[in-house]
């Protein structure tokens, strides 16, 4: 197999202008002739799905969830990025594009990352028109805050949730579709297998969760817009429904997996408490803007401090260590995701750490210096300018409520601990995951009719994603890219009339969801699921984790071999196929994380090197910072699917090419 | 912090098959939970247990488990969200009960919301409503004026936003006695009635929302309160007094 990126050739800054010029159109009142599929609907499903039907395409929109609403995307706090130069800080589509790209490791493509970069200040127009509320300033204008890896203010945001008001802003687009009957909506189902006819993607089996009824839906491109799959860990940022299944399937299907092994390590989550934890919290990157990073600098107070005898309060400032300023001036607390992730891990490796669980794994994240500095600034702006210390509290806590509130109302409602009065506690957790479905300039992976969105591609982040770059691809994908080139796609398909779901190929789809049902239910196993996925993630997260070498990633792919065999011979799942059954929707979606997991296992020790999220043990330099390997591994590593064994999978290398940007070592110091 | 303990509790469920079946309460104890625990993380391990003794576990809503999709629901020793505020299901820790406890949970209690299954319930009238106006009809081409070209007063923009912090979970449903959607509705009207770019078409949308509201079988609104009181973002009640504004002016045109 060849891949084909179908980088349109022309300068980067020109490249999707002529190319959009020169893509097929479909007309207006061939339209409605075509049927469009959409699997997901957080940013970027949701969006797609809202363009297609206001195009004119007859649309069917899926998502497990009760309703679209709830779509993960909803969780994300920060901000969306977007080259608008508002405040005048030298902002430009180039310098968004060259961020991206270096903050991707020079993993990414050059072309996917400047369009994004082009369409980002339409984003912020179209959701304002929407009626999102980002927040403003005094003169009634958009505000903005930085975010890590940048040196501009280009992060538009609400509060600490923007993530929730782009998706509700994309949901009431996608609700005002389904009012007039143009969208068709699924709630409560799953995607459970692709349908391909004569080669092209013509449909999907799709479970309804509350019947369990198997249906067949057919149409003429399908698009797959299901997230991301860092629950493959059991612990992670993500919703506890958010899974791997309908990218799975196209790739079993054909569609090759691209760079598994990128997996975004969070810097700032609430630790981990104990054996029953279900989820890990992330706290907003926008808090390192007001927040220092700390470690008590001596090894005894922070024992002391595991050990309850000391507050972190207690600790005299020359006896801590802000680490990420301390080795990064020029970024500070600002520094790239895997920078700040990887300085966390090391000092708690030294034995640093300041959480009292059997871990010891946590940081603080300190807000006192901000509380001040605000206070003071606020008792100035109001003409006092002696303000007592207590006034200076009473004002700089009033200013960090304003811009934090609710992120420091859920540490407290989680933790039992008040972020005013004491530092929070931190620790990295799997987030974003950058790899994905192989997918060339169009979004199209290689089955054809099959397009990939949103985090379910791998397409524009690289090796490591920046804050606020996810939400923003999202929405490109949906808003501004598809529509485009999936139209250019179906300019061929005005004639071929509406798919039968009678065709022999959606029969045999049908049948063999059924059978994978079937031999979960009449299993005569004797663990639960989540039994299952539980020893999944601690293999990964130990050993495909933040920190990965050749013989930890080895041990990985064997265990997790055995692990399928055995979650296949020894799983329970109890009800049955015809009702609402959470066990085997767990149980189905685990499968395939397991597969996965060991493919990430494998992607992992091929790239000799260490870039962005993905941390090699064995190249790194002497002070522990990343060693690229530019020249053996500046490729795409996408996965061909080969049948049961997840070993024999083939890798495909997409060379990546920089023309406008000059490869550089990342160094944020 | 306190520090996390372990305690025994017995649980109080409501049990149904589907929507057609009659429900009861089942019993369960369990022990062994910690205090650091989420009751979500709390009902895991009762699940776990109950799949370990080939029984059917409880089927309960859930997602995000960090208080924003808005998809846990569960009523708990007679509070939507159980005994805390300003916080959803999964957000509620288990510290906040005693060893030796008894706690009672039931699905959301409300004509417009039918059980699907044990602790289930269908909440797509809330779409049905959102989509009969909770939008602004702009298309989604990205051909639209700066965003920078309406400059909205500062207070403006924070009521908007504070109206759209609803996540729509329902808890203002399934607390009103008169199982009133008022507030809901009364968040999604006020967010674009107080921005420029929803105003255009605001009489339709209140109107269309309202009727919409009604045909889905919401009760009324009596001012009791109670679903300020349990809704864990704080949408305030002056949303319903701005909905009823909207919804008079646009009657008399």
């Amino acid at each position: 197999m060849k891949l084909d990126s179908k980088i349109p050739e022309g300068h980067i800054s020109q490249k999707w202008t002529d190319y959009k010029d020169h893509l097929k159109l479909v007309a207006p009142n061939n339209r409605p002739k075509i049927d469009i599929i959409v699997v997901g609907t957080g940013l970027a499903g949701a969006s797609a799905a809202a363009s297609f039907a206001e195009m004119g395409y007859n649309v069917k929109a899926f998502c497990y969830q009760d309703s679209p609403r709830r779509a993960h995307s909803i969780a994300a706090q920060g901000g969306i990025n977007a080259a608008k130069n508002y405040q005048n800080d030298g902002d430009s589509t180039f310098r968004l594009f060259y961020d991206t790209i270096k903050g991707g490791d020079y993993r990414a493509r050059e072309a996917n990352v400047h369009r994004l970069a082009e369409v980002s200040g339409n984003i912020i127009d179209q959701c304002v028109a929407q009626g999102v509320p980002f927040a403003r300033d005094y003169g009634g204008l958009l505000d903005n805050r930085s975010f890590g890896g940048t040196q501009v203010q280009r992060t538009f945001y609400a509060a600490g949730q923007t993530g929730q008001q782009l998706l509700l802003g994309a949901y009431s687009s996608l609700s005002r579709q389904i009012g007039l009957g143009r969208v068709d909506m699924y709630n409560r189902h799953e995607m459970l297998e692709l349908v391909k006819v004569d080669g092209k993607a013509r449909g999907i089996i799709a479970r309804n969760l509350i019947t369990g009824e198997i249906e067949r839906h057919s149409a003429h491109a399908v698009i797959i817009a299901s997230g991301g799959y860092g629950n493959v860990y059991f612990l992670s940022t993500n919703a506890m429904g958010s899974n791997v299944t309908a990218g799975w399937k196209i790739h079993k299907q054909g569609a090759l997996f691209a760079n598994p092994c990128y997996v975004q390590i969070h810097p700032t989550c609430i630790p981990v408490h104990g054996t029953n934890q279900s989820k890990l919290t992330l706290m907003s990157e926008s808090l390192r803007n007001s927040g220092r990073i700390w470690v008590p600098k001596k090894k005894e107070d922070a024992e002391a401090i595991r050990a309850g005898k000391l507050k972190p309060t207690q600790i005299a400032e020359e006896d801590r260590d802000y680490y990420l300023e301390r080795r990064y001036p020029a970024f500070g607390n600002l520094v790239p995701r895997d920078v700040a992730s990887r300085a966390a891990k090391e000092r708690c490796d030294a034995g640093f750490g300041i959480e009292a669980n059997d871990t010891n794994e946590g940081v603080y994240l300190d807000f006192s210096t901000e509380i001040q500095n605000k206070g003071k600034q606020t008792a100035y702006a109001k003409g006092n300018h002696n303000p007592s210390q207590e006034e200076i509290t009473t004002l700089g806590k009033a200013w960090l409520e304003e811009k934090y509130g609710n992120l420091f109302t859920m540490y407290q409602k989680i933790t039992d601990e008040n972020p005013y009065e004491t530092p929070m506690k931190i620790y990295p957790a799997v987030h974003y995951t950058m790899g994905g479905v192989w997918v060339d300039y169009n979004l199209q992976s290689t089955i054809p009719g099959c397009f990939v969105a949103g985090e379910a591609n791998f397409s524009d982040h690289g090796a490591n994603r920046l804050g606020a770059s996810a939400l923003m691809q999202g929405l490109a994908d949906g808003y501004f890219v598809l529509p485009y080139t999936v139209s250019n796609y179906l300019a061929d398909d005005i004639r071929t009339g509406k798919i039968s779901t009678d065709l022999p190929e959606f029969v045999e789809a049908e049948k063999s969801v059924k059978d994978s049902i079937n031999k979960f239910l009449s299993n005569n196993g004797t663990k639960s699921v989540d039994h299952f996925h539980k020893r999944l993630g601690n293999i990964m997260w130990n050993k495909v984790g933040m920190g990965r070498n050749e013989q930890g990633l080895k041990e990985a792919i064997e265990e997790i071999a055995a692990l399928k065999e055995e979650f296949f011979k020894d799983v329970y799942v109890p009800g049955n196929a015809d009702e609402l059954n959470p066990e085997l929707e767990k149980a189905l979606r685990v499968a395939d994380f397991i597969e996965l997991g060991q493919l990430m296992a494998i992607d992992g020790l091929q790239r000799k090197e260490s870039c962005g999220g993905h941390f090699r043990e064995e190249y790194q330099d002497a002070e522990g910072e990343t060693l690229r390997d530019d020249e053996n591994f500046k490729f795409v590593g996408a996965w061909e699917y080969k049948g049961y064994d997840i070993k024999n999978e083939e890798l495909h290398k997409e060379e990546l090419k920089y023309e406008f940007i000059k490869i550089a070592a990342r160094n944020y110091k | 912090m306190s520090a996390a303990k372990n305690i025994n509790i017995s649980l109080q469920i409501w049990r149904q098959k589907n929507s057609k079946e009659k429900g009861k309460m089942e019993t369960y104890k369990l022990n062994d939970v910690s205090t650091a625990s989420s009751f979500l993380e709390m009902l895991d391990q009762l699940n776990e247990q109950l799949v370990n003794e080939r029984k059917e576990p409880v089927a309960f809503d859930h997602d995000c488990r960090e208080g924003i999709c808005g998809m846990c629901s569960l009523y708990i020793n007679g509070r939507a969200h159980g005994p805390d505020t300003g916080i959803t299901t999964c957000q509620l820790h288990m510290r906040m009960f005693n060893d030796g406890d008894t706690i009672v949970i039931e699905p959301w209690r409300s004509a417009a919301f039918p059980v699907i299954k044990d602790l289930i319930v269908d909440r797509t009238s809330f779409d049905r409503i959102q989509q009969a106006g909770g939008f602004v009809s702009v298309n989604t081409s990205g051909n639209t004026i700066d965003a920078n070209a309406t400059p909205i007063p500062k207070e403006d923009a924070d009521k908007a936003f504070e109206a759209a912090a609803c996540i729509g979970c329902g808890a203002c449903v399934a607390t009103c006695k008169n199982g009133s959607a008022m507030l809901f509705v009364g968040a999604k009207v006020s967010q674009y009635a107080l921005l420029p770019q929803g105003r255009v078409e605001a009489t339709a949308r209140v109107l269309n929302m309202v009727r919409q509201m009604d045909e889905e079988g919401f009760g009324n609104c009596t001012n009791t309160g109670a679903c300020e009181i349990e809704c864990p973002k704080g949408i305030s009640l002056e949303n319903i007094a701005r909905m009823n504004r909207e919804f008079l002016s646009a009657s008399l045109k």
